[in-house]
């Protein structure tokens, strides 16, 4: 091949770049890399954590009611979202945040990023789920961190299911049980959380042994827990029967079946004082150029319609109590009696220090 | 035009570039973050111990050693062999080996679970077989998982980059080898080995920085024990919102990654050889079997299987996940969507970011990663020497601390999805510059002279002589500059708006609530990222070929 068939070869090459660059650039589709230009509507900017979900009709709703366009702007998870804002607090990100847990009410409050708003729709909700007396964050839904057990395979084998936390110590328990890192996953810090609230300090750490010379199982996050390791989750390739995950993840494995069971695999073990209950909070940003919609769109967070449709989409429960739950939460995701009680504050401070603990512990 | 200017216009649209998507989010995190106001958001100021930090950074370098060494062992015969057989087996060989590298490590997880876990396929067998009452491969979250997952990732990088040198090697260098009477290993290992030396070292050194700035594979398979510093910077900057110890961590980590880029360059710089070039691929499988072609087919066989097997079994599940028949229900429900969600998008419109995203990220790192390479070619000694570690730099800096960076300094780009293609470039560029620069650096000087000597401008010089000579090292950059931004994860997270997710955020998303459907949909959504990955992969690599024949 002479040089000048290379140059014409490099000369098509590059022009084909070049149109596809082109045709990159101009693409008319969603998504395309041209900024939209400002639509009518006013954009409220709504930042939350990866998991944010709702229905279209739902916020809709809203959209038209106000004539507004909600946009909203995943900023990983629930830490690195709080961070974020704390950060930019300067030149905000967003309008309203939601998504702030008790686990980082502290630092959150203690940064002053929330313009007060005492909704009306605040009374319609329980009083132990309010714990920001100035009302920046308002409680939207909340969760519990539980464990789950793969009910055939404690059947298959006769053998009677954990009852209290201390029983995961047991020998007849060995094996059996995956864990996320605290460090890296919040279900892992949550149940970090519970079992420093059931033993108390310095006993937590015992347990913590007494599960380690236990053979149990930490991953990194939830999902390689859930998946891989979990027998239910992982369809089978999993080995482990116990796993640290939520209280609604048996309507899930119902919900998003692949075989049309109408029972999850699944139960929740709801030991006694050891789930732990996450609220989430929204708020309405300081630096927000549109005080009033934003307030409008956390009442209407906090209101029926919205609540109602928050079970199925986020796999949480409404904090307004007159927002009806789904069958399959009534049926497979009992709200447990008496989750580990722990103060936001004492969360906070100690965060670090009882991660630190664990995995010295864990680490031996 | 002279030389001073030449290099600037080469130089200019790479260091406005680094300017803006590097260096001014990076400075100005670490300013933050150490600076007066450091302990903004009250967040806890606590500097890592030293003993610490030794040994996590003795550990980060040690399994980036390691992983760096087992990928070259799996890489060279691989490329090896791909240099003596026929174009299309070749084509498919490199499609296969290239998967691996766009695939989310949540993904690539599960199927080293899927296959070697304590209930994974490969212990079932073997418990089956020889009659085991325990699983006799006991790898979950072990230094060996680590080191296989890193082998994985980047034995394409080494394989890519050797073979696409390799194959356009002046064949009448080791024919002469023969004809004085050496044996086919003699001249693979004296005449060709040699001459392949700078492709090789360029991979390695790539694959050196990917594993000492790797996150997910050591998070995720390497559990509990295993911290490399991106590690802990996650857990510093996330979990404890200690931002001056992150950026400790990550200065740490810049230092680092400086002083071996450094230390390489200087290497480098030895070894280029210029030497006659030929644009096509003509090698043929002639030469007798020696010890040396077993060894070769032996060690490549291990690593074929190492890179294929996890993805076939990924496959295979997402076939049957959660049923024991074979079917299609998780490629059905994956194109049903969640319908009703105001922000899931479907999995046509991921493709079509994910494609699109790609193609963005191509041509803008490939017109970065030329300038770059050309900048150092041009560049005069020691200021090159310099410029060539911060060239690439952004491969060894902490994703978690610069994305914290892009949160304060980019303004309303924030929300640009053009930020997207942008944080890949970052990513891709210097990947580009590497596969570039040692085909450029063995270029005949003469070649330039002769075409000066001609008549020819020195822009006439570069289109019409140089840029055909460097056309094949361009197309496996943009193979590369398209993988990273397919595979490509942490920054698309960082910045992407959820109604326009790329596939593997799509995936993420379906791993991240319970229930089989989920499960099934992300592995079938992996097969998909996958078979995209392939077709464009082949489309790019007939691309030069078919405008040649045009």
């Amino acid at each position: 091949m002479n040089i000048h068939n290379l140059f014409t070869s490099g000369l098509r090459w590059l022009g084909v770049l070049c149109a596809m660059a082109a045709v990159v650039a101009c693409s008319p589709s969603g998504g395309s890399l041209i900024i939209p230009p400002p639509a009518e509507p006013v954009s409220l900017v709504l930042a939350s954590h990866d998991s944010f979900n709702i229905s279209e009709d739902v916020l809709t709703e809203f959209e038209e009611a106000n004539d507004a366009d909600v946009v909203y702007l995943a900023l990983g998870d629930a830490g690195e979202t709080l961070n974020k804002l704390i950060l930019s607090k300067d030149a905000p990100l967003a309008d309203v945040v939601f998504g702030v847990d008790n686990t980082f009410l502290s630092r959150a409050l203690a940064n002053d990023l929330f313009v007060p708003h005492e909704s009306s729709l605040l009374d319609g909700i329980a009083d132990e789920l309010k714990l920001d007396p100035e009302f920046g964050l308002l409680p939207v839904d909340f969760g519990y961190i539980n464990l789950n057990a793969d009910k055939a395979w404690f059947a298959d084998r006769g053998l009677a299911l954990p009852e209290r936390l201390e029983d995961l110590t047991k020998p007849e328990y060995a094996g059996l049980l995956v864990v996320q890192n605290p460090a890296t996953s919040s279900p892992g810090l949550a149940f970090l959380l519970a079992t420093v609230s059931y033993f108390g300090e310095p006993a937590w750490l015992d347990f913590w042994s007494g599960l380690l010379a236990n053979d149990v199982l930490v991953t990194g996050g939830w999902s390689e827990a859930y998946f891989d390791h979990f027998t239910v989750g992982s369809g089978g390739a999993g080995s482990r029967p116990l796993v640290v995950s939520y209280s609604t993840s048996p309507p899930a494995d119902v919900l998003y079946a692949s075989d049309g069971r109408t029972e999850p695999a699944s139960v929740n073990l709801n030991l006694p004082l050891a789930t732990f209950r996450q609220i989430e909070f929204v708020g309405v940003l300081q630096g927000t150029q549109h005080p009033d919609l934003a307030k409008a769109f956390v009442d209407f967070m906090l209101d029926v319609r919205f609540q109602e449709n928050i079970p199925l989409n986020m796999f949480v429960y409404p904090v307004n109590q007159a927002a009806g739950l789904p069958d399959l939460f009534e049926q497979f995701a009992e709200v447990p009696a008496d989750p580990a009680p722990m103060a936001p504050e004492d969360i906070d401070a100690n965060r670090r220090r009882w991660i630190e603990e664990w995995t010295s512990v864990m680490l031996i | 035009m002279n030389g001073r200017l030449r290099v600037l216009v080469w130089a200019l649209p790479p260091f406005i570039f680094l300017g803006a998507f590097y260096f001014l989010p990076l400075v100005r995190i670490l300013v933050t973050a150490l600076g007066p106001d450091r302990l903004v958001g009250g967040g806890q100021a606590v500097l890592p111990d030293w003993r610490s930090l030794a040994t996590v950074l003795g550990f980060t370098t040690w399994q980036a050693l390691v992983s760096t060494a087992a990928s070259l062992v799996a890489g060279l015969p691989l490329a090896w062999w791909l240099r003596d057989h026929g174009s299309r087996l070749q084509s498919v060989a490199r499609l296969l080996l290239t998967v691996p590298f766009v695939m989310p490590v949540v993904v690539t997880a599960s199927a080293f679970v899927a296959l070697m876990g304590p209930s994974g396929l490969l212990n079932r067998w073997l418990m089956g077989w020889f009659d085991l009452s325990v699983p006799p491969i006991q790898l979950m979250h072990t230094f060996g998982i680590i080191i296989l997952a890193h082998v994985f990732y980047n034995t394409s990088v080494v394989v890519r980059i050797v073979s696409g040198f390799w194959s356009q090697q002046d064949r009448r260098l080791a024919d002469a080898a023969g004809t004085l009477g050496a044996t086919a290993w003699r001249t693979l290992v004296t005449v060709e080995a040699p001459l392949v030396l700078p492709a090789a070292v360029s991979s390695a050194l790539l694959v050196f920085l990917f594993c000492f700035s790797s996150f997910g594979v050591v998070l995720i398979l390497g559990g509990l024990r295993f911290s490399t510093l991106e590690v802990a910077i996650y857990r510093q900057a996330v979990s404890y919102f200690n931002l001056p110890a992150a950026a400790v961590l990550a200065l740490v980590q810049l230092a680092v990654t400086f002083t071996a880029m450094s230390l390489y360059t200087r290497l480098q710089r030895l070894h280029a050889v210029p030497q006659k070039v030929e644009a096509t691929e003509q090698f043929a499988d002639d030469e007798p079997r020696t010890r040396g072609h077993w060894i070769r087919d032996g060690l490549g066989t291990v690593a074929a299987l190492i890179l294929v097997s996890p993805l076939a079994a990924l496959t295979v599940q997402s076939f049957s996940v959660g049923t024991s028949e074979w079917n299609l229900v998780n490629y059905a429900g994956l194109l049903q969507g969640r319908a009703d969600s105001a922000f899931l998008a479907s999995p046509v419109e991921a493709v079509g970011n994910s494609v699109r995203n790609a193609l963005a990220t191509m041509v803008i790192s490939l017109v970065l990663g030329i300038g770059m390479a050309y900048t150092l070619f041009l560049m005069p000694g020691r200021a090159g020497r310099w410029l060539d570690p911060v060239f690439l730099l952004p491969l060894g800096t902490s994703a978690v601390t610069l994305g914290l960076g892009y949160i304060i300094s980019m303004g309303p780009l924030r929300t640009s999805p053009l930020l997207v293609p942008a944080a890949h470039a970052l990513i891709a560029s210097p990947l580009v510059l590497r596969v570039i620069l040692p085909a450029l650096r063995r270029l005949q000087p003469g070649l330039r002279q002769a075409s000066g000597v001609l008549g020819a401008t020195p822009r006439q010089t570069w289109w019409r002589v140089e840029l055909p000579l460097i056309l094949p090292a361009c197309a496996v950059a943009s193979v590369f500059a398209f993988a990273v931004s397919m595979g490509e994860f942490g920054a698309s997270l960082l910045i992407a708006r959820p109604e326009h997710p790329t596939m593997p955020l799509m995936i993420f998303g379906l791993l991240g609530r319970p229930g089989l459907a989920n499960l099934g949909q992300a592995q079938a959504m992996s097969v998909v990222l996958m078979a995209v990955t392939g077709a464009s992969m082949f489309a790019l690599d007939r691309l030069p070929v078919a405008i040649r024949e045009f």
